[in-house]
């Protein structure tokens, strides 16, 4: 066979080349490298998005924990201070409670004894009235019976003069 | 040094996936295939003069007619016991076409006439006209039909691979993680560093062109078929396709290079402008011929290691042909997987300089 046939392009053979070759690429074009293309370019920027999203998820997370421990720490000051503020409200209700129960005891106290003082006296006063009467009315009765008889009431009334005259 | 490193890592990812597929559901799909493969090339070797002992066989004939263009798909056998699929021959002579099958020609040993035209076959399977018209060849012979092989292959491989793709859209399964890895390793590690930021437009012309001459070359390797990319009318138009894309997007800069090569005396312009005309077509000169050469060479030498039993049992006898024989056939086996690497590499290089070619004339120089 002849060697140089080996280099000699056949015209037949390129036309169906050309042929073959335009129909793949127009073909592979629209129903291959576009779909398979575009999902992998799609799929890679859903992986992109997607760890991205987790990125940002993750970081909201910590936020979230680091906010949960903010606010922790400041509710337990709060409930310190509240506590404190309890403790002080108490202490001061019971203080102000002790001062003014002694207050009232004493204002009692106090009341009492004038209370008493003034029914003493009262008392006293009444006695002496009821002595000062006691001793008209013993008096009386004295006189009446001494002044029965008739030279007695003489006597007693010459007395009495005798010591008008006098004055 | 890089793309050597992504050729490592391409080559190895096919690899993986060739293995895993071989240890699970193909294994016995990849054994059968070795085995036809022997056969098949012992069958179609087979000297059809082994009366003629005392001259030594001349393997030559056989492996031309291996890796030439044929108008009809030959299996197995010669002559009258010979197995040969017939294909249609297209004929365009002064005027009008003729249409009919290669079994017409009987190998070669009877004419067919239509009308007053008489077309015969010469001794290299060539048609030719009796009565001395030049009829034009358009017939769908052996690569052509290959071709056609190949477009029915990748149109399944890749347009299901497409419909996957587009319905999925987790991670890829099946078809579509072999495939899609191949795509991207193109787009991303051939076709974007060469060509740059606008290298979309390119984007379905490369990917054809790179998986056109891999399925091509993959399967120029199959026992009983075509030497497709080892043929140089194919890969000439390939290449043409690439000087047309190139030129076409050249831009400015790209043109003065060519026409005003900057830094040069003029006095040396005469010669500059020549040499960088020249240049123009050398390169894809060189891309048609280095994809041609390297995949003939690789069929020439496995049909070569195979024809040395035949050639020792010309000379040597049968004893002969056993000695050498096994020696034959682990070298034809190391060469069988040396071409599956070339297979790949010479699909990346043609894309890889097409791609490069094109980024050379589309570069914006500040």
């Amino acid at each position: 066979m002849d060697p140089m046939s080996l280099v000699t392009p056949a015209i037949g053979l390129m036309f169906w080349t050309c042929i073959i070759f335009t129909l793949l690429i127009v073909l592979l074009r629209k129903f291959a490298w576009k779909p398979i293309l575009t999902a992998v370019d799609d799929r890679n920027e859903q992986i992109n998005s997607a760890l991205k999203a987790a990125d940002k998820a993750r970081l909201e997370i910590e936020n979230l924990n680091n906010d949960n421990e903010r606010i922790l720490l400041e509710a337990k000051s709060e409930r310190d201070q509240l506590l404190k503020e309890a403790r002080d409200i108490k202490d001061n209700i019971i203080n102000e409670a002790k001062e003014k129960a002694s207050n009232e005891a004493e204002n009692i106290l106090n009341a009492a004894k004038s209370q008493i003082e003034n029914e003493k006296m009262k008392a006293i006063t009444e006695l002496k009235n009821s002595v000062a009467v006691l001793s008209i009315d013993i008096a009386e009765k004295v006189l009446k019976n001494e002044l029965k008889e008739k030279s007695n009431q003489e006597d007693f009334i010459n007395s009495i003069l005798k010591n008008s005259e006098l004055n | 040094m890089l793309s050597a490193l992504n050729i490592y890592l391409f080559l190895r990812h096919i690899l993986a996936y060739i293995l895993k597929m071989s240890n699970t559901r193909l294994k016995p799909l990849f054994t059968l295939l070795f085995l036809i493969g022997i056969i098949f090339h012992l069958k179609a070797e087979s000297p059809s003069t082994s009366n003629n002992s005392d001259e030594l066989y001349n393997p030559v004939p056989a492996i031309m007619h291996h890796i030439s263009d044929s108008h009809e798909w030959h299996l197995w056998g010669e002559g009258e016991g010979s197995v040969s699929i017939p294909l249609p021959v297209i004929l365009y002579t002064a005027g009008s076409l003729d249409i009919f099958m290669s079994s017409a020609f009987h190998h070669g040993k009877s004419n067919v006439k239509i009308e007053d035209r008489e077309y015969s076959l010469d001794s290299h399977g060539h048609v030719f006209e009796t009565s001395g018209l030049h009829p034009i060849d358009f017939s769908i012979t052996k690569n052509v039909a290959s071709m056609f092989l190949a477009l029915i292959v990748m149109l399944l491989l890749f347009v299901l691979t497409g419909l996957k793709s587009k319905r999925n859209f987790g991670a890829p399964t099946g078809l579509a993680s072999f495939i899609e890895p191949l795509v991207l390793f193109v787009r991303d590690d051939i076709i974007k560093p060469n060509i740059g930021s606008n290298y979309k437009k390119y984007l379905p012309y490369l990917l054809t062109l790179f998986f056109f001459i891999l399925i091509n070359n993959l399967l120029g390797l199959l026992p009983g078929a075509a030497n497709v990319t080892g043929n140089i009318a194919i890969t000439l138009v390939l290449s043409f396709i690439t000087l047309i894309v190139t030129n076409i997007s050249g831009n400015k800069s790209y043109w003065s290079h060519i026409f005003k090569p900057p830094g040069v005396p003029l006095a040396l312009m005469p010669i500059m402008i020549p040499i960088e005309i020249v240049g123009i077509f050398t390169k894809p000169f060189a891309l048609m011929i280095r994809l041609f050469a390297n995949i003939s060479a690789g069929h020439i030498i496995i049909l070569s290691l195979i024809s040395l039993i035949f050639m020792a049992q010309s000379g040597l006898g049968n004893a002969g042909a056993f000695g050498v024989a096994p020696v034959s056939v682990l070298f034809v086996l190391f060469m069988y997987l040396i071409e599956v690497l070339v297979a790949f590499l010479q699909a990346y290089i043609f894309t890889l300089l097409t791609s490069l070619f094109i980024g050379l004339a589309t570069v914006e120089h500040h």
